[in-house]
């Protein structure tokens, strides 16, 4: 057999890996047996590695945002080998098992966590061609591997015996639980509009991004998103502050880092999933058909760019909101999720279902997108409207709350101060 | 369909190595001098309390609960959305209808209490 660099460059250059392989192998079951294999390595080495380059980013862009420099000593001037030097002391940590944990639970969890992580990336869609598997369930797959991840969560807590690991594992259970009902009914609604639950369909469908079309239903999954990765302001399974980081307080060493890595490549995956769903995917203006000299499929290059381009974006919007707001009470993440999210988002997915069959068959796609715009733009607003009242009756039913309130207006927050002052 | 499902088998066997490849590496680099004090749970500094295996709120229990009506709603949602170019009008108002009667339900628990954290 003879090895052609130039033909093993264009075959990788027009990603026809599986003709390559089939020189080699031969036999067709043994190319798709290989070419599998050769997909999950890298799909997860991908993951695996990009985590040195997100803790490395979050660090940095958290610092800037509060006004320090971040990580400036090892490897040169921007810090780049800080998280290698991290994991290479979390490799030399001693390995201890907490006295009195179920070791079974223990042990088990970190694997757990990792394994959900990484199986919900082979639905992503990077660019056309460059996918895990394009299942005609995708999305459901995403959903169905990733609630696994609260069995470890709990696993975890239980295992560690530990009062402050079981709260954080309630705590987190009963968030991740409760997110996932908003988050799985924003997604109906692009599965929806594309008439398809492959995340690939979802792509092409996109000539207008579903963020254009149904900016409502990305925002509530943009919010549930956060919520089930357990990021600010929705991180208090975590919350150091008070129950000392949660579930994984009893972990050491690379048991630990297995939570950490599998926290930042689930919010990578969210910050791509929502790339895939709303921001039309690696689609940029038809730059993915573009094929230069013949048979040269550089747009399937370029589209690769673009796709990291948007998850990146989508991943500086996670960074940014974690470096801007405070964490929210239990009470609170768990009230506005089921007397918010989840009604508003059934009334977008009935609002949309609905439109979609009254607008007629023939009208054009930006007729039809601007339609469903604005019934997203009037719902938000009614929905916030009603949200105000609430909140406004609220504030009038209790003096005490007033005071405690910032938003409310000077001279009010006054007559709350003798309130309470006269009622002393 | 099954060439695809045969990824998604292949991805599961072995993605442990992942996960199992560090933790092994620590398992044998890292130093193993176990005495009690080190093993104690982190409590802040004070010996555990009694069994760590607590009783919990019940809240927790009804957000389950209600999360299981919503989920298996859900699954019944997924198909009627990607088939939903196929399906008359009959089919869309029982639909509505089905959301509808989830959504009094979800009324119902809230009208309840269900759904305040106590």
């Amino acid at each position: 057999m003879s090895f052609n660099i130039v033909e093993f460059l264009k075959s990788l250059v027009g990603l026809n890996v599986s003709e390559y392989l089939k020189t080699v192998v031969g036999d067709q079951a043994w190319v798709n047996f290989v070419s599998d294999v050769l997909g999950v390595v890298i799909i997860s080495t991908f993951c695996l590695l990009i985590v040195i380059f997100l803790i490395w980013l979050e660090r940095k862009v958290i610092a800037r945002m509060q006004d320090r420099i971040g990580p400036n000593r090892v490897g040169g001037r921007y810090g780049l080998l800080q998280t290698v030097a991290d994991v290479i002391k979390l490799l030399i940590k001693e390995d201890i098992t907490p006295a009195g944990a179920d070791k079974v639970a223990y042990w088990l969890a970190p694997f757990l966590t990792v394994i959900a992580a990484l199986l919900i990336w082979a639905v992503m869609p990077f660019a056309p061609g460059v996918i895990g598997v394009d299942l005609d369930i995708g999305v459901f797959y995403v959903l169905a591997i990733s609630s696994a991840s609260v069995v470890a969560l709990l696993l975890a807590g239980w295992g560690s015996n530990n009062k402050y690991a079981l709260l954080g594992a309630f705590r987190s259970v009963a968030q991740l639980v409760s997110y996932e009902v908003p988050m799985i009914l924003a997604l109906l609604v692009p599965i929806l509009l594309a008439r398809s639950m492959s995340t690939v369909d979802i792509v092409r469908a996109q000539t207008v991004p579903f963020i254009f079309v149904v900016p409502l239903a990305a925002v509530i999954f943009l919010i549930s998103a956060l919520a089930e990765t357990g990021r600010t302001p929705f991180d208090l399974l975590e919350a150091e502050s008070e129950i000392v980081s949660g579930f994984h307080v009893e972990y050491g060493g690379m048991k630990f880092g297995m939570f950490f890595l599998a926290e930042f490549v689930n919010t990578l995956f969210m910050s791509g999933f929502f790339a895939t769903m709303f921001l039309g995917g690696y689609r940029f203006f038809g730059l993915e058909n573009l094929v230069v000299g013949g048979d040269w499929a550089i747009g399937r290059l370029l589209s690769l760019v673009v796709f990291f381009v948007k998850m990146f974006a989508v991943y500086f919007v996670f960074i940014w909101i974690r470096g801007t707001w405070p964490r929210v009470r239990v009470d609170q993440i768990l009230n506005f999720n089921w007397k918010f999210l989840v009604p508003l988002s059934l009334a977008l997915i009935l609002t949309i279902a609905v439109l979609d069959k009254v607008i007629p068959a023939d009208a054009g796609i930006y007729a039809r997108s601007s339609i469903l715009l604005l019934a997203n733009l009037l719902l938000a607003m009614i929905a916030i409207e009603i949200m105000r009242t609430v909140a406004r009756r609220k504030r009038k039913g209790s003096s005490v709350d007033a005071v405690l309130d910032v938003n409310e207006v000077e001279h009010h927050t006054h007559d709350a101060h003798h309130e309470v002052a006269a009622a002393h | 369909m099954s060439q695809e499902w045969q990824f998604i088998a292949i991805f599961i066997v072995l993605s442990p190595i992942f996960p199992a490849a560090p933790v092994i590496l620590n398992h044998l680099l890292g130093p193993r001098k176990p005495n009690p004090i080190k093993q104690q749970t982190y409590e802040c500094g004070i010996e555990t309390v009694g069994d760590s295996w607590v009783q919990f709120k019940v809240q927790y229990y009804i957000y389950a609960l209600v999360f299981v009506i919503f989920d298996i709603e859900a699954v019944f949602l997924f198909p009627i959305a990607s088939a939903y170019d196929q399906l008359g009008l009959f089919a869309i108002i029982e639909t509505v209808i089905f959301v509808v009667l989830l959504a009094m339900g979800l009324a119902y628990a809230w009208g309840r209490g269900a759904l305040e954290w106590i």
